[in-house]
């Protein structure tokens, strides 16, 4: 095994998918309160955030989550049927699957972003809901896109110096 | 010197006891804190929300001149107010504040010390950076309307409309049967002081009917509740009972005038125990004392070729009224108590209980109609032959505390069934024998009530009835033999008894789940209501200015019921003469020069808080409409939507935060 390798594998070892939630007041909120109440044990990788439902949620929250580091994106509201706001947990499923394609074609597999229905009684389901994305994307690996940020970053870089270069070669 | 818009911000993380200290390491998330930019101030304490905890946060405000306060403790469902309220009292702006959940979210999920910490430092990067963008808000207040709604008339809403009424309040009392008394005026006597159910109740009832403050409909149910905390706007059903209220004078003679001489079908308050008319009254002590036509089983309505000796006997009183329709009222309240109440476990369930299979197998809930004097026998506890039970198995927690049913302890089961043992020990001399679990006989007078029955002779076996036959195969009316382990004797017993009784258990009314969204409340695990914090809000649901009484938020015995309705009915005049409420000031606004008259907002708001003003070509969002939801910021193309508590920066920089260290 060359050093390089070894290396790499230190690093994925070390790696923990980070993933950010954005969840509802009413009910994905209360639920993960629930689970803490219970004393459930889920994996200590998700941040959640509150919003007061499921309906705020811009798309560019979750795009820009993962410009940021963020190896997944989880979005609990109430069930369809339940939300506090009538039906902005519609309007949730609405922007998430058509962002879903978009980040298909941007090739960000779908699975870093996942939407549950979770209600206030489920704390269960937060645990595994949790558990069960935590893993999958583990398995799907880091996203890293501030680091290809990075890397394209320095290309332009690079580029822009030769074209520079160039530009004074041909003055001369 | 530094200047004014600098952030200076005061950062504070609660041990909780160990409850965080344990899993977080506070020192060292306060020293991170510390570091960050724009922290003035970074401590860590026992108990944030104590007193002292509080005034820590006052003190520094004072001294150091904060103008941000972030505190890391526990969920902001429960402190976010107390912490906004130690901000204002030192003289800055509540919604300068933000909570960082590392209890819930964080200590008590976790494993991992050093994740947890981790995590939490997360968290309150995030916090941190998202309180900088957080600006001054006025307190939004509304006024609450005095009159009260209460859905349910079992014990628990007659408790709570009377205590509203008592105060001078205007109380609609709502009941889907035909009368008030829910499950209690099913009952005999009530343990543990063996009082009897009718004559405690019956007066509250009847007072219910008299008081000048209570708008009492039965045969009723709310369809719809619109608007918020203080205005709620409720259309409620009337069905038609086919007899004037107004006009009935309760004297009866409707019902023994019936072209049916005898009952006939299946009367629902003595669960099937009896038979009844078609017109009929559900108990001799029923409130309102209105007799009810059941459209599905009168002739008149069936073929419309009856003599109508009813209408005969009702005379010039004309009260019978065969073309009443049903009624749809729109009322406007302040509050809403909900004591929806339970209903019994369905035994067929539990097919080896042979309930439904074998005739002398019955629910506790039938025996204390039979028990009655007033039920379907006149008190005489007899089979289904007439004859007197000789031997009586009783059969606790019959689907409680069983993984294959319901997981809960029932909580009153116990308690009835050794009242039941008592009663009919009284009323048959019979050979009891209680098959239980465990015994629970927690609260006052219980143990010595228990201790009584268990002198009085009574039998009681330690262990799970695991089967129930007939003694001789052939016959399904006769003996049957109990057979289960006394676990005290390490030995399986086979009982023979004339009569065996399903001590069922409680589980939410069936259209619960209904109900819930009506309210726009939420229910626990079980599918009871869920109240806002189990051990500091136990009436209040998460939706203001709704509160939870009864059987329907868990089960739970008489006095206990009552105590909620009034805890309940506490609760909403405390809000009621409080005359306002401060509501969450997380509306929506529209910052005007950016929005470019897309329109796409307005159809996505529930509430049609959103107009176009056609002059300006603008949208304009009216206040007081919107509930603060920020579909509408979502959906904004230029932006121009704002949500306050949630602006789109605040959440960016959150996001930011949370990201920091990857």
């Amino acid at each position: 095994m060359d050093k390089d390798a070894s290396r790499k594998k230190t690093i994925a070892a070390e790696w923990e998918p980070r993933i950010v939630a954005f969840f509802c007041n009413w009910c994905t909120y209360t639920a993960a309160d629930l689970a803490g109440v219970s004393r459930m044990k889920y994996a200590p990788n998700v941040r959640i955030i509150r919003v007061m439902c499921s309906g705020r949620i811009d798309p560019q929250f979750v795009l820009d989550a993962y410009s940021k580091g963020a190896d997944g994106v989880l979005i609990g509201g109430c069930h369809p049927g339940d939300c506090h706001y009538v039906e902005g947990n519609y309007k949730a499923l609405r922007r998430i699957r058509l962002l879903k394609r978009m980040l298909a074609d941007m090739g960000i597999d779908e699975g870093r972003l996942r939407l549950e229905w979770i209600s206030a009684s489920e704390g269960e389901k937060i645990k595994t809901t949790i558990n069960d994305m935590v893993e999958t994307v583990r398995v799907l690996g880091p996203l890293g896109i501030p680091s290809r940020f990075r890397e394209w970053d320095k290309e332009m870089e690079i580029m822009e110096s030769r074209i520079a270069l160039e530009e004074v070669t041909s003055n001369v | 010197m530094e200047g004014k818009n600098d952030i200076r911000t005061g950062f504070y993380i609660c041990h909780c006891g160990t409850n965080i200290a344990a899993m977080v390491d506070v020192d060292e998330v306060a020293r991170f804190a510390s570091e960050l930019p724009g922290v003035t101030v970074s401590r860590d304490y026992k108990y944030m929300c104590s007193d002292p905890g509080q005034e820590l946060i006052r003190k520094d405000i004072r001294e150091h001149n904060l103008n941000r306060i972030v505190v890391a403790s526990c969920s902001p469902l429960l402190h976010e107010r107390t912490f906004r309220n130690a901000t204002e009292k030192a003289g800055l702006n509540p919604y300068l504040f933000e909570m960082v959940n590392i209890r819930e979210h964080n200590a008590w999920v976790h494993t991992d010390r050093r994740s947890a910490t981790d995590k939490a430092k997360d968290q309150i990067q995030a916090a941190i950076q998202r309180v900088r963008h957080h600006k001054p808000l006025e307190k939004k207040r509304v006024s609450i309307n005095s009159d009260a709604l209460v859905v349910g008339g079992g014990i628990a809403g007659i408790h709570a409309a009377l205590t509203l009424a008592n105060a001078g309040k205007h109380v609609y009392l709502v009941e889907r049967e035909p009368s008030i008394g829910g499950h209690m005026a099913k009952f005999d006597k009530t343990f543990p002081t063996l009082d009897c159910a009718a004559c405690i109740l019956t007066p509250k009832m009847t007072s219910v009917k008299t008081h000048p403050n209570i708008t009492l409909w039965s045969y009723s149910d709310v369809m719809k509740v619109d608007g918020y905390v203080g205005n709620y706007k409720v259309t409620v059903r009337r069905r038609p009972r086919y007899v004037n209220e107004d006009l009935c004078v309760g004297c009866l003679e409707c019902i023994e005038s019936c072209v049916y001489k005898e009952g006939k079908y299946p009367h629902e308050f003595n669960l099937g125990l009896s038979k009844r008319k078609p017109i009929y009254i559900p108990f001799p002590q029923a409130v309102p004392q209105v007799p009810v036509i059941d459209p599905e089983t009168c002739i008149e309505f069936k073929s419309g070729k009856c003599k109508k000796t009813c209408l005969e006997a009702c005379g010039d009183r004309e009260a019978i009224d065969f073309t009443q329709e049903e009624e749809i009222k729109e009322i406007d309240a302040g509050t809403i108590i909900i004591s929806t109440g339970f209903q019994t476990f369905d035994p067929t369930r539990i097919s080896y209980y042979g309930y439904g299979k074998y005739p002398n197998v019955y629910t506790a809930l039938e025996v204390e109609r039979l028990i009655n004097s007033s039920g379907p026998t006149g008190g005489e506890v007899t089979l289904r032959d007439g004859s007197v039970p000789q031997t009586i198995g009783i059969i606790h927690c019959v689907g409680s505390r069983d993984q294959n049913t319901n997981r809960w302890c029932s909580r009153v089961c116990c308690m009835y069934s050794l009242k039941l043992a008592h009663l009919l020990k009284e009323h048959t001399g019979a050979e009891i024998y209680n098959f239980y679990i465990d015994m629970r006989a927690p609260g006052k007078s219980m143990e010595e009530f228990y201790n009584r029955v268990a002198e009085e002779g009574v039998h009681l076996i330690r262990g799970k009835v695991a089967d129930i036959y007939p003694e001789s195969p052939d016959r399904k009316d006769g003996k049957l033999i109990l057979q289960a382990e006394d676990t005290l004797i390490g030995r399986v017993m086979k009982t023979p008894v004339d009569m065996v009784i399903l001590a069922v258990g409680l589980e939410p009314q069936a259209d619960a789940q209904d109900v819930r969204r009506t309210f726009n409340i939420t229910c626990s695990t079980e599918g009871f209501f869920l109240e806002r914090h189990p051990k500091l809000a136990p009436v209040n649901t998460f939706t203001d200015g709704i509160f939870l009484a009864g059987c329907c938020q868990g089960p739970k015995d008489i006095p206990d019921t009552v105590a909620q309705a009034g805890a309940a009915a506490a609760e909403a005049l405390a809000l009621i003469d409080a005359g306002q409420i401060e509501l969450e000031p997380n509306t929506a606004y529209i910052e005007e020069e950016a929005c470019s008259g897309c329109k796409s907002c307005i159809p996505l708001c529930p509430y049609t808080a959103i107009l176009f003003n056609e002059e300006k070509a603008k949208a304009e969002i009216t206040e007081a409409l919107c509930k603060g939801c920020g579909v509408c910021v979502a959906a904004c193309p230029s932006g121009s939507i704002k949500q306050n508590l949630f602006e789109d920066e605040e959440i960016f920089s959150q996001i930011e935060g949370i990201l920091a260290s990857v």
